[in-house]
């Protein structure tokens, strides 16, 4: 069976790593869009967050036997601890500067993160492997689709939605809505923001551990494995503009899945497709396909 | 972001540049020739990235871009089309001048953090050029590239004589850079930061600046990256690699932001540590930049300029 000329089974498994990518993309752009709402900060360290959610994961299974189950809930705990708590200690003195200086700082977080974990465990990548119950695959007719890729798709759109569903419809989601709106007045209705912008931050930053966890055995476990992630993310946030939380999602997934179809047909256009397209919506929607026009 | 600007330093500065023009004319008979023309390429570049981020208040997070591709640029007319090493800077900044217009175009029509990523993900798809497209030499580089006769007639292998035009190119480019400051264009810039809506309300057309000022600092940078390449006689991926781009933002907060001579100080600093600590402790050297970082940004944001131009001022009012 051929789709465009091209064996349906490669195609398959192109789009379907597509389709993992787009769900990394959908849940690391969701995780910057919550932050920036409420911080108005970019969090650079969200690729260097992401790659110390899958080395919790591995440290923890390698190290202490802690299997990969317990660790998706516990990297996602640890990692969003440490944002926490760089939020009281560091962020929180940036709120009133320029919003660059944000990204500046987490920058240099980045730095120290990818540095630490490159000295301690160099840069070849550590193999992660597939827990029991999710290993082998099964025979969808037209591709082989191994049972694990199917689970990261979704987990990560479950986590996606649940996200969407707890700010769209909760009573927590409708204050930080509100505090996204306007912070004072949120504030003067006795509603603790301060605290409110730490559990944010934290929460943005376990989604990204999350993601870590779900790329762990799918991907290489590496310290470089969130820069280069990252700078894609930032493309993918421009492209969807950072105003909706649906969009975010929607924009990763498709543009995960039209870079699986540029490698089947153009694989060398395959890096910088997402770039490409960033360039064509600059040119013709500015303010992102879901942003509001500055 | 702020910037320091004070009279008594308008009367000290012809001093100043005086005596450091003097120490730059000798440097290089006590000091490795090598060594400086390193910092003063990537104070040039960190200079021409001050000039976008501390006057106009744009911050790029992909300059490596203009660094890397006027490298390129210089290294491939030098080496494979042999002109003289004047031709392939000019042939350089050209490169990286172009390319800056068009990123220019693309990132002005976002602002603030939204330009900062525009900027960092129009440089990694230069990264991605430069990895396969086969005459950047992939991960090897632009090797072997000769330094050549300077206009057909002086031999720049000897490193002195490289020194002198390293010296002439960092002076031509920050001449540039201060005239531009102190003009009345430089002036409309500084308008822009402080208030763009003002600035568009007074009549200026903003975009027309900004596009002027991107531009502008991407050729400086080309200039720097195509002098650099001629020294080292290499342009590799480590110049379009987005650590670049975060270097060069380095230097310049660590120098002092918005003031003329904080980049090359910045640049001193970070190239002296980066040389002193390269073998003694690996893979930490990203970590203490790191590091350096988070301490500029949550303590010491007027940097090392900055600061001294403060001290001084107090000093002087007591």
């Amino acid at each position: 069976m051929e789709i465009f000329g091209v064996p349906s089974a490669l195609f398959g498994s192109q789009l379907l790593i597509g389709l993992i990518n787009g769900s990394f993309y959908a849940i690391l752009s969701l995780g910057l869009a919550i932050i920036f709402g409420l911080l108005n900060i970019i969090n650079f360290a969200h690729g260097a967050q992401y790659m110390m959610g899958a080395f919790v994961a591995w440290i923890a299974l390698t190290k202490f036997g802690v299997n990969y189950w317990v660790a998706l809930l516990l990297s996602p705990l640890l990692v969003g601890a440490l944002g926490v708590l760089l939020e009281r200690t560091m962020l929180r003195k940036l709120y009133k500067l320029d919003h660059l200086y944000g990204l500046l700082l987490t920058f240099g977080l980045a730095l120290i993160f990818e540095g630490i974990f490159r000295d301690q465990y160099g840069i070849s990548g550590q193999s992660y492997e597939v827990p029991e119950l999710l290993q082998g695959g099964v025979n969808l007719g037209f591709m082989f689709m191994p049972i694990y890729r199917g689970w990261v798709v979704v987990a990560a759109l479950a986590v996606c939605f649940g996200t969407w569903f707890m700010i769209e419809k909760t009573k927590l989601g409708a204050y930080l809505r509100a505090g996204t709106e306007n912070p004072q007045i949120v504030q003067a209705l006795g509603i603790n923001v301060p605290l409110l912008i730490t559990f944010t931050y934290g929460y943005g930053v376990a989604l990204a551990a999350f993601a870590g966890v779900l790329a762990a055995p799918v991907y290489q476990v590496n310290p470089q494995m969130g820069s280069n992630l990252i700078i894609v993310v930032f493309a993918v946030v421009v492209i969807g503009g950072m105003g909706s939380i649906m969009g975010s999602i929607l924009t990763g997934l498709g543009l995960g899945l039209i870079e699986g179809l540029t490698r089947v047909f153009y694989p060398p256009a395959s890096a910088v497709v997402v770039f490409f397209i960033m360039v064509i919506v600059l040119l013709v929607r500015p303010a992102g396909l879901f942003g509001k026009a500055a | 972001m702020t910037i320091n600007n004070n009279g008594m330093f308008a009367r000290a500065t012809p001093l100043l540049f005086g005596a450091l023009f003097i120490i730059g004319l000798v440097a290089p008979f006590a000091v490795y020739p090598t060594f400086l023309m390193k910092i003063l390429c990537f104070g040039l570049f960190a200079c021409a990235f001050n000039l976008l981020l501390g006057f106009a208040g744009l911050l790029s997070f992909g300059h490596a871009a203009f660094l890397g591709t006027a490298g390129y640029a210089c290294g491939m007319l030098v080496r494979d089309l042999g002109v003289t090493p004047e031709v392939g800077i000019l042939g350089g900044t050209l490169a990286a001048a172009i390319l800056g217009w068009v990123f220019g175009v693309l990132a002005i029509r976002r602002s603030g953090i939204y330009f900062a990523m525009i900027t960092l993900a129009l440089a990694q798809m230069v990264f991605f050029f430069a990895l396969q497209w086969k005459a950047t030499g992939g991960e090897d580089g632009l090797q072997g590239v000769p330094r050549g006769h300077l206009f057909g007639l002086i031999d720049l292998s000897n490193n002195i004589a490289m020194y002198y035009l390293v010296f002439a190119v960092f002076c031509a480019g920050f001449f540039i850079i201060h005239r531009t400051i102190h003009s009345p264009f430089g002036q409309i810039l500084k308008a822009i930061r402080e208030n763009e809506p003002r600035a568009v309300s007074l009549g200026y057309d903003v975009a027309k600046y900004k596009l002027l000022a991107f531009v502008l600092s991407a050729a400086l940078a080309g200039m720097a990256g195509a002098t650099k390449t001629l020294v080292f006689q290499l342009a590799s991926l480590t110049d379009v690699h987005w650590h670049m781009s975060g270097e060069v933002v380095l230097m310049t907060l660590l120098g002092g932001l918005g003031t003329i001579l904080g980049p090359l100080v910045g640049a001193g600093v970070i190239v002296s540590l980066q040389s002193e600590l390269a073998d003694k402790v690996g893979s930490w050297v990203t970590v203490i930049m790191g590091v350096i970082f988070v301490l500029c940004v949550l303590l010491f944001r007027r940097g090392i300029v900055g600061e001294l131009q403060a001290l001084i001022k107090r000093a002087g009012i007591n």
